[in-house]
């Protein structure tokens, strides 16, 4: 009991002042009345309660460990990720990022540690690079719309519905749809990025976004109750994990038919970070079937049995590999936000 | 020797097969570090060439993408360049957009500077703990509001390189296991195919009669066949001593018994008469009879003799007219007849021919002493040469054996001569011999009035020189 209360006291001295910087949520996790020897800092930008149910399943299962969860936002773990790979801050035991570009850079800076087990070497190749790097879930990115103000032969089922919708002239969807703004968000940007590489809709997109006055808003929570509430009709873009994950009942959900992105969540074991045996751990836990299983239970991996189904061609998985580099190149970076900003500003100047 | 004694155990050694089969393997290991070193290097070599491409093509397509917008160079990094690099699978990447005073427009600051100047360099460099390899490439612009060069540095581990440089060795490696195993088996069948005849031959040997001395029949490869036929050869050499030596044994029986019977009989009728003249008249008799015994049993041995030495004394170029002036310098006729006249009838060029010396003489020796003992005198010994035949002759002046007699000359075994004590037949049967023995002739007849025994050999020297 000593021993727990001490640990209590040296957690809130350890964790304030990386509390204070841009992590927006703490919370350690361990199984009830065990004798705990190691703490898994884990780092991610998944909201803690999606991924609760896995944590909590994996410290009962490891009952020696206790997991720190620190929940952050995409570019500031990014840029936390790097400076504790210069030694500047205390490194996490793991890293579990939604910011996929920004999880290869770091692996190419060798920020990471390899590691080999069964389990990672049964991940696809699109899955996992250098052994430094694995995808963990696969979500997709959705199209959301209010079932109760979007009538049924509006619904757009894929993103050339979207554009025909937006080019309505007088068009009740006008400041009506929302997309991440994708400066802050790392997940919003590698989306957007994606869909400028996966296909030309993505200029009409923009010229529909501009066109509608569509709102560029941060956070999927948000994003989603707004929805729901009916602020905004339709929003492109949603992680879909998100949605089903939490149960609002006037939301409905439409995997894009032309084609639908889906995410592969990153997990890197840092190379300064402690406890890195209880992370590699963790990583085998979570692509054991057990853990897969658990993250299907979270709408974390996405089966082809939930809701409509998409064809095979349509899947565009977004590849653990160096080509996202290009995403995070400072030129290519300011370029592609000088057109999403030019994009909304028409709005602005309109407005 | 007993028949045990022929089965002496074959002392141990290693068999063809076994050593075969080690060189074949030594051959291969020595092979697989040769190829493996070679593969190596070309493995490396073909590696660093075509991932080199691929590092130079990507940073051209990174050149290639760079515009100059408000007096910058803005670079649009193509996804087609990060696609080229991602072909080495697990390498790190590394690149930097630099301006000629060394400012990082885009990429990584960690991304090293080529020391050498050019358009187009490569270069080895570390990236964070790898080794790594690089591609500089440079691009001038020329636009109204900028001016100047910049470098396109791309970079990846190794890691591709070497998967790719083993991955050959291995090819090349397995390539050469397989070839060395089909080599094993080959050689296997091979040798043992080869081995067989020998081992038929072996067998074949073990089952003879240890008299049968007839050739084996010659089959099998040329390597073995070779070795039957200097068996044959061996064999019948063997044969002939064999012979030679039944030959003299039936000889000494049938020649001896005579003579001896003779010196037996003059013996007991000197040792039974009393009176001193007629002892002293045996003595004589058998005095006579016991020096053509003697002369008998040297003429036995000679031939003997000549035929052991034409088997086993390698033939030599001989001048005939040393042996005709070494036949008459000895003077053996003055013992035997010592009224003759023996002339020697040579001349100034030499008459060479491929033969032995001694059993030459031996020859010769007979020829005359035939004649002293037979002919008339005077006697001559002479050599001509004859274009492609040298001859060595005895003549005497008178008629010559009895034409009953001529036929029966030559042989070896002769009765009549036998139950004479003399040994005329045995004589020119070892003339004949010799003569044989040196792809010669023996010719018996009469010449310019007179009787003439000829050896007639292919002669040596000139166009037809052996």
């Amino acid at each position: 009991m000593r021993n727990s209360l001490l640990w209590a006291a040296l957690q809130v001295v350890l964790l304030l002042p990386t509390a204070l910087a841009s992590q927006e949520e703490i919370e350690r996790i361990t199984a009830p009345g065990s004798q705990v020897d190691i703490t898994l800092v884990l780092r991610s930008t998944t909201d803690l309660d999606v991924l609760r149910p896995i944590i909590e399943a994996f410290v009962l299962q490891n009952p020696d460990i206790a997991v720190t969860y620190e929940q952050w936002g995409s570019n500031a773990l990014f840029e936390n990720s790097l400076a504790a790979c210069a030694g500047k801050v205390p490194s996490a035991s793991a890293v579990f990022s939604s910011g996929v570009h920004q999880m290869i850079d770091l692996v190419n800076r060798a920020c990471a540690s390899a590691y080999r087990s069964e389990q990672t070497t049964a991940l696809p190749a699109a899955r996992r690079w250098r052994d430094e790097l694995w995808g963990i879930t696969k979500e997709p990115a959705v199209m959301i719309y209010n079932t109760d103000l979007v009538p049924a032969k509006d619904v757009p089922k894929s993103r050339f519905a979207l554009l025909d919708l937006m080019r309505r002239p007088t068009s009740m969807y006008r400041g009506k749809i929302a997309t991440y703004n994708i400066e802050a968000s790392g997940l919003g940007y590698l989306f957007a990025f994606m869909d400028s590489l996966e296909a030309s809709t993505f200029g009409a997109l923009l010229e529909g976004f501009a066109r509608t006055d569509a709102v560029a808003t941060c956070c999927s929570w948000e994003i989603i109750n707004r929805v729901s509430r009916g602020d905004y009709l339709i929003a492109y873009n949603v992680l879909g994990s998100y949605v089903d994950s939490a149960t609002f009942d006037n939301i409905g959900v439409i995997h894009p038919q032309d084609y639908t992105l889906f995410l592969s969540r990153a997990y890197m074991i840092p190379k300064d970070g402690p406890e890195k045996q209880a992370a590699a751990r963790l990583l085998d836990f979570m692509l054991s079937t057990r853990g897969q299983n658990l993250l299907k239970a979270r709408n974390l991996f996405y089966a082809e049995t939930d809701g409509a189904t998409l064809p095979e061609s349509a899947e565009r998985g977004i590849s653990i590999e160096p080509t996202l580099l290009v995403a995070g190149d400072k030129h290519r970076r300011k370029q592609f936000i000088d057109l999403w900003r030019s994009a909304f500003a028409k709005r602005d100047k309109a407005r | 020797m007993t028949e045990s004694g022929a089965r002496v155990a074959v002392p141990f050694r290693t068999s063809l097969m076994s050593r075969v089969m080690l060189g074949v393997l030594a051959l291969l290991a020595a092979g697989g570090v040769i190829v493996a070193i070679a593969a190596l290097a070309y493995g490396k070599q073909a590696a660093r060439q075509s991932y080199d491409r691929l590092l130079v093509g990507a940073a051209q397509d990174i050149a290639e993408s760079t515009k100059i917008v408000n007096g910058a160079p803005v670079v649009d990094l193509p996804v087609s360049a990060f696609s080229l690099l991602s072909l080495a699978l697990d390498d790190r990447i590394s690149y930097a957009v630099r301006e000629a005073d060394g400012t990082l427009l885009t990429g990584y600051d960690t991304a090293p500077i080529a020391s050498k100047s050019g358009d187009q360099v490569l270069f080895d460099a570390m990236l964070h703990s790898d080794a790594a390899r690089f591609a500089t490439v440079a691009r001038r612009f020329a636009e109204r509001d900028y001016s100047g060069t910049v470098y396109f540095t791309v970079g990846h581990t190794l890691r591709a390189r070497n998967a790719m440089a083993i991955e050959l060795t291995r090819t090349a490696l397995m390539g050469v296991g397989i070839a060395g195993v089909i080599l094993m088996i080959c050689a296997f069948f091979v040798i043992r195919s080869t081995m067989r005849p020998l081992e038929h031959m072996a067998s074949e040997l073990l089952k003879r009669d240890p008299y049968d001395l007839t050739p084996m029949p010659i089959k099998g490869p040329a390597e073995v066949t070779v070795a039957i036929a200097a068996m044959n050869q061996f064999m019948r050499r063997l044969d002939r001593q064999v012979g030679a030596m039944r030959n003299l044994i039936s000889d000494a029986a049938h020649q001896l018994r005579t003579p001896v019977a003779a010196i037996r009989a003059h013996a007991e009728l000197v040792a039974d008469h009393g009176a001193l003249a007629e002892q002293q008249q045996g003595l004589e008799r058998l005095l006579k009879r016991t020096r053509s015994l003697g002369s008998l049993l040297d003429q036995m041995l000679s031939r003997a003799m000549v035929i052991h030495r034409t088997d086993n004394s390698p033939p030599e170029p001989v001048d005939l007219r040393d042996i005709a002036l070494h036949v008459v310098e000895l003077e053996d006729h003055m013992v035997l007849s010592p009224h003759a006249i023996v002339e020697l009838c040579i001349d100034g060029d030499e008459v060479m021919v491929f033969a032995d010396e001694i059993s030459l003489r031996e020859a010769v020796k007979n020829m005359l002493t035939n004649a002293l003992k037979h002919g008339t005198s005077p006697i001559r010994v002479g050599v001509t040469g004859k274009g492609k035949t040298a001859e060595i002759w005895v003549a005497d002046a008178g008629p010559g054996p009895s034409p009953e007699m001529l036929a029966q000359i030559g042989a070896r075994f002769e009765r009549f001569a036998a139950s004479k004590g003399t040994s005329a037949g045995l004589g020119l049967s070892i003339v004949s011999a010799v003569a044989e023995a040196f792809h010669g002739s023996m010719h018996i007849g009469q010449h310019e009035g007179g009787f003439r025994v000829t050896m007639a050999f292919p002669a040596m020297g000139g166009k037809d020189a052996q």
